[in-house]
């Protein structure tokens, strides 16, 4: 039974290098599909706006009322929006964008390729002299790892912007002295790394969908199971990977 | 008795399979298979569900590889080929499934269009639209040519699938099921298709079914899978003159006079 489920784990991992390695031998050979490219980062960056949006202004919102009353006690609410650009910049943008993008675009990705799978579509464009793997999971793979970034230094942007609200309404700041502020904190070092995370979040959640999808079994279960992995093993990848390169750019002398 | 159609070439096979072994685990699908199929002719692979039909068919297009045997395409040996040969020679062989399997986020027009462009990426908007018109007055659906495969009945979706197989002008035609899951009127008029796509495009093909008005309808020849084995094979008559009881209830319940 115990030696059944390692075969099967180390099959599925075997499983998961080949796709991946598959994915990086054909990213940069032609012929390259920047129509459906271009399709995929509309959907996954233009359509999650709305939800991201809201989400990052109560996230601005939230983390400066809950942040206030700390920095109250050492009388420095003048800090406030120097703690609220690092925090935002450096963790809160990456992780939360990816973690929404997962839940949605993730289960997106897994669902429909899964729904292909299913339905013989994939094999159809198989025995078209087409490239599927080319077609759909290059092209939204490309397409998570472009808009993820995109997406996340505008969460960033929002969430500063209702934090400025809150700051404008309780200390009186004004705009202009907010984001002063906020670039004198931040460093070349803070958006880098936070560009770096918010890639390897977007390849993440991209390649998982589309492994779960790809490959999953036939039958409408196989499409439920291949949207919940999606968004479950892309969370938690995210977060070992969070873990991961804050140690690894901690390494980096300033 | 059905008429022999003189084109085709009986001494010309373009399929030729050789004791063809599948398995899915212990469950031995094909045990030996031997089977030609010749120029111009419609084969009709008939047998139960779970005989191994569809598994035969994805084999000569490279979906399902065999355990043994000897599989030649075209000239061409399954055994080895590289992934972009293969995918030349799919080019040459269309393939209509029985579940259509159109992209169901595309329209028709973009459906025929998809498998076209990307194996001729030079070809010019005009020219696109002449393949596309072609094969859709084809299977007599031009007037669908902006709709969602959502908005098509079975039996459309059917000739749509049928359509963007042709859109490459294979050589060889693979349908499976064809017309499963529809009614006798639309069964009639894709029986009368896979004639009329015969004749028109000059392709071989082999239909998998086990509607034997259909069988009856369109094969020039017909085998039975049985027992993972063409045991037997010939024209209509010829496979039901017989009381194996592995046989006999197929026509009986079909009722075919």
């Amino acid at each position: 039974m115990i030696s059944k489920t390692i075969d099967k784990y180390l099959v599925d991992l075997a499983e998961i290098h080949r796709f991946v390695m598959r994915f990086f031998r054909e990213v940069f050979v032609g012929p390259f599909e920047f129509k459906e490219i271009i399709r995929q980062c509309y959907e996954i960056g233009v359509k999650s706006l709305p939800l991201i949006s809201l989400t990052g202004f109560i996230i601005g919102i939230v983390f400066t009322k809950q942040s206030r009353p700390s920095l109250a006690d050492f009388g420095a609410q003048a800090m406030l929006p120097a703690l609220i650009a690092i925090a935002v910049i450096r963790a809160l943008a990456p992780l939360v964008t990816a973690l929404i993008a997962a839940g949605k675009v993730g289960s997106q990705i897994g669902a429909e390729l899964g729904s292909m799978k299913v339905s013989e579509q994939i094999e159809a464009m198989e025995v078209s002299g087409t490239n599927p793997f080319k077609f759909l999971v290059v092209s939204r793979v490309v397409a998570t790892s472009i808009m993820i970034p995109v997406l996340v230094f505008y969460t960033a942007f929002v969430a500063l912007m209702g934090a400025q609200m809150n700051i404008a309404q309780n200390e009186a700041t004004t705009i202009t002295v907010f984001f002063t502020e906020v670039f004198d904190a931040i460093t070349f070092r803070d958006v880098f790394s936070s560009l770096i995370k918010s890639f390897v979040f977007g390849f993440t959640i991209g390649i998982v969908g589309c492994f779960q999808g790809y490959t999953s079994s036939k039958g409408t279960e196989g499409v439920g199971r291949a949207a919940n992995w999606a968004v479950v093993m892309s969370m938690f990848l995210i977060f070992i990977e969070e873990l991961l390169i804050v140690q690894i750019l901690q390494l980096i002398p300033q | 008795m059905k008429k022999v159609k003189e084109f085709i070439k009986y001494d010309e096979p373009v399929i030729t399979i050789r004791d063809l072994y599948k398995s899915f685990g212990d469950l031995h699908i094909l045990r030996g298979v031997d089977l030609d199929l010749y120029q111009g002719e419609n084969l009709v692979v008939l047998g139960r569900s779970g005989t191994g039909k569809s598994v035969l068919i994805k084999i000569i297009v490279g979906l399902l590889q065999a355990d043994s045997g000897m599989v030649e395409v075209l000239g061409h040996s399954l055994r080895d080929i590289s992934i972009k040969d293969l995918q030349a020679l799919r080019l040459k062989v269309g393939f209509s499934f029985q579940s259509s399997a159109l992209y169901d986020s595309m329209t028709v027009r973009e459906n025929l269009e998809f498998p076209l462009v990307r194996v001729n990426r030079n070809l010019t908007r005009k020219e696109i639209n002449t393949a596309v018109t072609t094969v859709l007055e084809a299977v007599d659906l031009l007037q669908s040519i902006d709709q969602m495969p959502s908005e098509l009945s079975g039996g459309q979706r059917k000739r749509i699938g049928i359509a963007r197989t042709l859109i490459l002008r294979p050589e060889i035609m693979l349908y499976d099921e064809p017309t499963a899951g529809l009614d006798p009127i639309t069964c009639i008029e894709i029986n009368k298709l896979i004639n009329e796509v015969q004749d028109r495009f000059e392709t071989s093909s082999i239909i998998i079914t086990h509607d034997l008005a259909c069988a009856k309808s369109v094969g020039d020849r017909i085998v039975m899978l049985l027992d993972g084995t063409f045991e037997r094979q010939g024209n209509f008559d010829d496979i039901f003159d017989t009381d194996d009881p592995r046989v006999k209830p197929f026509r009986d319940y079909n009722f075919i006079e």
